[in-house]
């Protein structure tokens, strides 16, 4: 039980912080009577949360899979392209120079020739997302698969262990802590590229609700809406950061 | 006796940016079946590298390495190794870590279960089979490792500085537990014989039938003592008058082969 408490007690100080800057936000606003256009107050930022002037939950919907399909497609995606790379020499000279170009450019400028090839809709924003956030995978299945113990692989050699055999039991075990630190990285890219999608051009989900209410000066839906991304935002990363305790429980004290 | 290993003039030499390096230089050794030999000598001897020519695990460039009468070209699997980090895999349990050669080597992991808790019992290990390596102490990883080592039951043992990294006291421990396995665990086909590298001169003359000197760049053989010491040696044998004078004698061949900058490697051999 104690330990519970003490678990508690280290949220403290964020939890204090971040009641006071909200009493403060709240009280700014009423005091110096900033106009809502400007800056909501939280109270009414919360309001437009639940108001029913907008389908919420069809937003969030839409986002929502939006960045949970383009956190799969990098996922998925670098970590083949990763294990291509450590697999085989050729193959990683092939590719880096590429993979290399595609990092260095500005994934959001590619954003309107997505929308121009695949149309409106959830596809390209997935899409968006998924480049914006596979290049890390990528290189951290790849670090993760090769850098290992010279001992460790004279244990599987002496054996004539084949190639397969020894990535299957040992690199890429070795590798997973490496691939969810770079998840990590990834799921926060998705919400970025589903929204920067939303923007360029869409008729629904949360990015649509931002560029549309500042458009009609309604900025507490605009925070609203920004408030349900970073609920999302939140969810995956959880979701990351529980599923590497559960895959990779020896690595937690390394990342600390 | 029938010899084990049979080395003549084996010899290394590797590429570099800078230009080839010799690693070892006409080595030419023979051992006996059940023989523990420790090699020791200075950082850069090339006394791992010889382990890992052995073992077929690197290309020697002259000579012949024959392992029970079979030249090596290739890794055999006639040989457990522990290297200096017990190179435990850390997502598996202790008992999954012994029994990972029988999954490399392509065998069923179920029937050696029984033979791995006994490895573990003999090295009083059996309360920590489902426990993770890094919920073990330095002395206990390289219990686990040396359980791998000896899982498949291989006639042939090379260890590479496997105590090397633990502290002293611990050391010592591992010094006589190592020969009590040595002693025990002989699997049915008689003891194993032990190459055990070291640059712990008192750790080579405690363990060992013969020990092996080398010398550094180019790595050569500068003598081989026979160690007469009573076995099963104990606590006691190092305070022996006989344990000083091997161990001196090994010291002065070791500082005899060094001049120069490598004199100050040769203080911390003793």
């Amino acid at each position: 039980m104690t330990k519970a408490f003490d678990k508690a007690l280290d949220w403290l100080p964020a939890l204090g912080l971040f009641v006071a800057l909200v009493v403060m936000w709240q009280l700014a606003v009423t005091q110096f009577g900033v106009r809502e256009y400007l800056l909501p107050s939280p109270a009414s930022v919360v309001g437009s949360m639940f108001s029913s002037e907008i389908n919420w939950i069809g937003h969030i919907l839409v986002t929502g899979w939006a960045i949970l399909g383009a956190f799969l497609i990098a996922a998925v995606g670098g970590i083949l392209l990763g294990t291509i790379i450590a697999w085989s020499p050729v193959m990683s000279r092939a590719l880096m120079p590429f993979l290399v170009f595609v990092n260095v450019l500005p994934k959001v400028a590619v954003a309107p020739l997505f929308l121009l090839w695949l149309g409106y809709g959830i596809l390209p924003n997935m899409l968006i997302g998924a480049l914006i956030g596979f290049f890390p995978v990528v290189i951290n299945t790849a670090v993760g698969l090769l850098q290992i113990d010279e001992d460790m692989l004279d244990l599987g050699r002496v054996f004539n262990a084949p190639k397969w055999k020894v990535f299957a039991k040992i690199r890429i075990p070795n590798a997973y802590p490496y691939i969810l630190s770079a998840l990590k990285i990834t799921a926060t890219a998705a919400v970025v590229g589903a929204i920067v999608g939303e923007f360029v051009a869409s008729q629904a989900g949360l990015g649509y609700v931002i560029i549309t209410s500042q458009s009609s000066m309604n900025t507490p839906l605009a925070f609203g809406a920004l408030v349900w991304i970073s609920v999302l935002g939140l969810l995956l990363y959880g979701a990351v950061a529980v599923l590497s305790r559960v895959i990779a429980p020896w690595a937690e004290n390394q990342e600390g | 006796m029938k010899n084990t290993i049979e080395l003549d003039r084996v010899g290394m030499v590797y590429e570099t940016a800078s230009g080839p390096v010799e690693a070892l230089r006409n080595i030419s050794l023979a051992v006996g079946e059940g023989e523990f030999i420790s090699i020791v000598g200075p950082s850069g001897c090339g006394k791992s590298t010889l382990l890992r020519v052995i073992a077929g695990l690197r290309p020697m460039t002259s000579g012949t390495v024959l392992v029970d009468g079979t030249s090596v070209t290739r890794p055999i699997p006639k040989v457990g190794m522990v290297f200096q980090a017990a190179v435990l895999l850390k997502w598996r349990s202790v008992l999954d870590n012994v029994l990972l050669p029988a999954e490399l080597a392509g065998l069923n992991p179920h029937k050696f279960r029984e033979r791995a808790i006994e490895l573990l019992h003999l090295v009083g290990l059996e309360g920590f089979t489902g426990k993770k390596p890094n919920e073990l102490s330095g002395g206990m990883q390289q219990r686990v490792a040396l359980c791998r080592a000896l899982l498949l039951d291989p006639p042939l043992l090379l260890m590479d500085e496997p105590f090397g990294a633990l502290d002293a006291m611990t050391r010592d421990d591992m010094n006589l537990e190592l020969l009590r396995v040595w002693g025990q665990e002989t699997g049915g086909t008689g003891r194993k014989t032990i190459l055990f590298v070291t640059h712990s001169i008192p750790e080579a003359v405690f363990l060992a039938d013969r020990v092996v000197v080398m010398s550094a760049r180019p790595g050569e053989i500068a003598d081989v003592v026979n160690i007469e010491l009573d076995r099963p040696r104990t606590v006691e044998t190092r305070a022996t008058a006989d344990f000083g004078h091997y161990s001196l004698q090994i010291y002065e061949t070791l500082t005899g082969q060094m001049t120069g900058d490598n004199s100050r490697s040769a203080q911390t051999l003793s």
